[in-house]
């Protein structure tokens, strides 16, 4: 966890006195609902469907117990008793009333915590990889890096009123678990020849409307040199990006338009006109950021433990969640473990309040007061001893949390949908909820294999349907619901974009395409032979083909 | 239209011209196309210019050491391009005034100070509404900004940079 120094305190209490007086002026008419909504969108408030929606951010992802415990006296003063997790590793809360939001963001305040910029067209919160910290394939721990950028970019003079969001990503590993390749801007820590640390900087990925993949503008920024490149990337994009058209707003559209060679060139002039910039400076404050984290206090512990070995091999169902929901941790004796949202059946991403007050305490048990939420609408406990892995799993089973299925089929990505998002085109967590019903057999999950489903309720692409291995979108046909099969996407370093299979399908009929692209996959994979790897080398044409066939002898 | 700057609202010295205009004010704001012939009329004026919010710095600065004023325009308060140049003109060395021109709002007083403007010319529909005292109370909301090097005397990273330097001294 960082810990605030008081300016950090006093900002974030300021920022909320400042939304109370914003909201007192909407309410007596010195600000119409028009000059409000910027306002209150740059402080996490939207208004859906049913009511207003409120986004709390979590910085990289990263929360302490005392946080979650608050975020769950939230949920049930202020919500129906539950929250959210967002695909952005934020957190949602969909019912609060406008004149309770002030009062809800100083609760938030009162643990570090805020809901700045988690929406409107201003740099939104940073993501970063959930590993951060403790995977092994990491080059250097990425969250200072990405609370230096939370703070520069926080209330910024010059770039609160973009020509669209700009979502900004970071990671310190080889493997990339935080979708650089989908943001508007990404930072990867690298090394180079020399030996030494810096960033390669990529821009101009997104998905929704008109997906790309982000491309290398700089393959080595030196350190010390990070804000004053960003700051040209932004009035380079605060300046041309375009105005006229909301589709075509976003970053990556200016960088396609003019070419990489050519932003790379006005980001370059625009350095030179910055002119000098104190790299030492910016050294120091990412020194501090770093040294304000919390030192975590590992124990010297042996790399296997008996323990878990033998309780893998007294329990089968408690070594199924081991195989699926463990990540390897690169202190000897640790495990981080992936608590799936994904109830089969469930809404992905829900947790209730009192499951909430319960997690926090086995952080604080066993995971040395730490939680991460993943992209992929999961949560993290990041140090779990292997000794207490078996204990651990035991309280989760208890709660309904130990579905053990990270990664698999039933791991589904959706967004709200036509549920609650007011620019959904059809529903999507029902999507989820019959696909993952189908697939409920953990035998049958199993076999499958790693297989990312994610399903967006319309174009926006929140549940990152493009780079899904199969994807789901969510339209509307002549008044009926109807979805979009994609193929082949990929979230990881290989980022791809998925092919569309051929015509959309009927809610009721997608278990039935999910599951006869499925049995293709069984019928020809290779040994061992990953989902995803079948599709590419087989080609998404051959799959078209049986997707196809099948829906032909249906008719 | 009304003007209003950190101190308050205040009476436009500023009149607005064209090319041909033989006006005895002597201060005016002109489109730029009219730009060289004002500055050319010889007489001892005060000059600025109005320019849209995508206006060439590299032109501007030509005129830079004759021009007192440059107003730029914002369309909708939601178009933040006019921070852009401003924090452009700026860097390129203009000492002149700057003036915000459009339908701003209190809640961006702040920012447009921070990006260099001196001063807002707002319809008078919104400093109706939000009169001078909620600019004054919205452009202090935040005492102290993170970000250094804008128009605003100090920021946090500077004062934690002071704060380590102070530690070394003592
Ligand atoms: S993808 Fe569309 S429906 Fe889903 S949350 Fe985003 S905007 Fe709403």
């Amino acid at each position: 966890m960082y810990n605030y120094d008081q300016f950090d305190a006093d900002f974030v209490r300021e920022r909320v006195a400042q939304f109370r007086d914003q909201v007192g002026r909407r309410l007596d008419g010195s600000l119409t609902e028009e000059e409000f909504k910027p306002l209150r969108l740059q402080n996490g408030l939207y208004l859906q469907l049913h009511a207003y929606m409120l986004r709390v951010a979590i910085p990289y992802g990263v929360l302490n117990a005392t946080q979650f415990r608050q975020l769950a006296l939230i949920a049930d003063r202020f919500d129906r008793g539950y929250a959210h997790f967002t695909t952005r590793q934020n957190l949602q809360f969909n019912w609060p009333k406008l004149v309770d939001v002030p009062d809800i963001l100083d609760l938030l305040a009162d643990v570090d915590m805020h809901c700045i910029q988690t929406s409107g067209n201003c740099i939104r919160n940073v993501t970063a990889d959930q590993f951060a910290g403790v995977a092994g394939d990491e080059i250097e721990d990425p969250r200072p890096v990405a609370e230096l950028i939370r703070q520069w970019s926080s209330h910024h003079p010059e770039f609160s009123f973009l020509p669209r969001k700009f979502k900004v990503a970071v990671s310190g590993a080889a493997r990339d678990r935080a979708l650089l390749k989908a943001h508007d801007l990404a930072i990867r820590i690298v090394r180079n020849e020399a030996g030494e640390t810096g960033y390669e900087v990529l821009v101009g990925g997104g998905l929704g409307r008109t997906p790309m993949i982000g491309k290398v503008v700089r393959d080595f920024l030196p350190k010390g040199q990070l804000l004053a490149y960003l700051e040209a990337v932004m009035r380079v994009y605060n300046a041309e990006g375009r105005r006229d058209n909301k589709y075509k707003a976003r970053i990556k559209i200016l960088v396609h338009e003019i070419g990489v060679e050519a932003f790379q060139a006005r980001v370059e002039a625009e350095l030179r006109a910055i002119g000098s910039t104190s790299p030492g400076d910016e050294l120091e404050e990412l020194a501090r950021i770093a040294a304000a984290f919390d030192t975590v206090h590992y124990s010297r512990l042996a790399p296997r433990s008996e323990k878990f070995d033998a309780a893998c091999a007294r329990n089968a169902r408690f070594a199924e969640w081991a195989r699926t929901n463990l990540f390897t941790h690169r202190v000897d004796g640790y495990a981080a473990v992936t608590v799936s949202l994904k109830p089969v059946g469930g809404v992905p991403g829900d947790m209730t309040a009192a499951q909430m007050r319960l997690f926090a305490e086995l952080a604080e048990r066993f995971s040395l007061d730490e939680i991460r939420v993943t992209h992929a609408q999961n949560l993290v406990l990041p140090h779990v001893r292997l000794d207490d892995l078996h204990a651990l799993w035991l309280e989760l089973v208890d709660a309904d949390l130990a579905t053990a299925n990270v990664g698999l089929i039933t791991d589904i990505i959706a967004c709200p949908g036509l549920d609650y998002c007011a620019l959904a085109t059809a529903r999507s967590i029902p999507i989820a909820q019959a696909i993952s019903t189908r697939f409920a057999d953990a035998a049958r999950q199993a076999e499958i294999g790693p297989l990312q489903i994610k399903i967006s309720g319309c174009i926006n692409a929140c549940g990152h349907h493009h780079v899904g291995h199969i994807g789901i979108l969510g339209l509307e046909k002549r008044g009926q619901e109807s979805y979009q099969i994609t193929l082949g996407g990929d979230a990881t370093e290989n980022a791809a974009i998925g092919d569309l299979l051929g015509p959309g399908v009927s809610a009721q009929e997608v278990p039935d395409a999910i599951e006869r692209i499925v049995d293709h996959y069984l019928a020809h994979r290779l040994t061992d032979e990953l989902f995803i790897d079948t599709v590419r080398r087989l080609g998404v044409d051959e799959f078209r083909a049986a997707f196809l066939g099948a829906q032909d002898e249906a008719a | 239209m009304k003007l209003l700057d950190r101190d308050g609202i205040r009476i436009d010295e500023f009149f607005r011209a064209t090319a041909e205009d033989r006006v005895s004010h002597d201060r005016l704001i002109v489109p730029p196309d009219a730009l060289e012939a004002q500055l050319s009329s010889r007489e001892m004026r005060q000059v600025g210019v109005e320019v849209s919010n995508v206006a060439s710095v590299e032109e501007l600065a030509r005129y830079f050491d004759d021009l007192a004023l440059i107003a730029i325009v914002f369309p909708a308060y939601s178009d933040g391009r006019g921070f852009t140049l401003a924090r452009r003109l700026r860097n390129a060395g203009f000492r002149g005034v700057l003036r915000a021109v459009g339908p701003l709002i209190a809640d961006q007083f702040a920012h447009a100070l921070a990006c260099g403007f001196d001063e807002i010319e707002a319809p008078e529909s919104i400093v109706d509404r939000q009169p001078f005292e909620q600019w004054r109370r919205a452009g202090a909301s935040i005492s102290l900004p993170y970000q250094q090097g804008y128009s605003r005397a100090t920021s946090i990273f500077e004062q934690r940079r002071r704060g380590r330097q102070g530690e070394c001294n003592a």
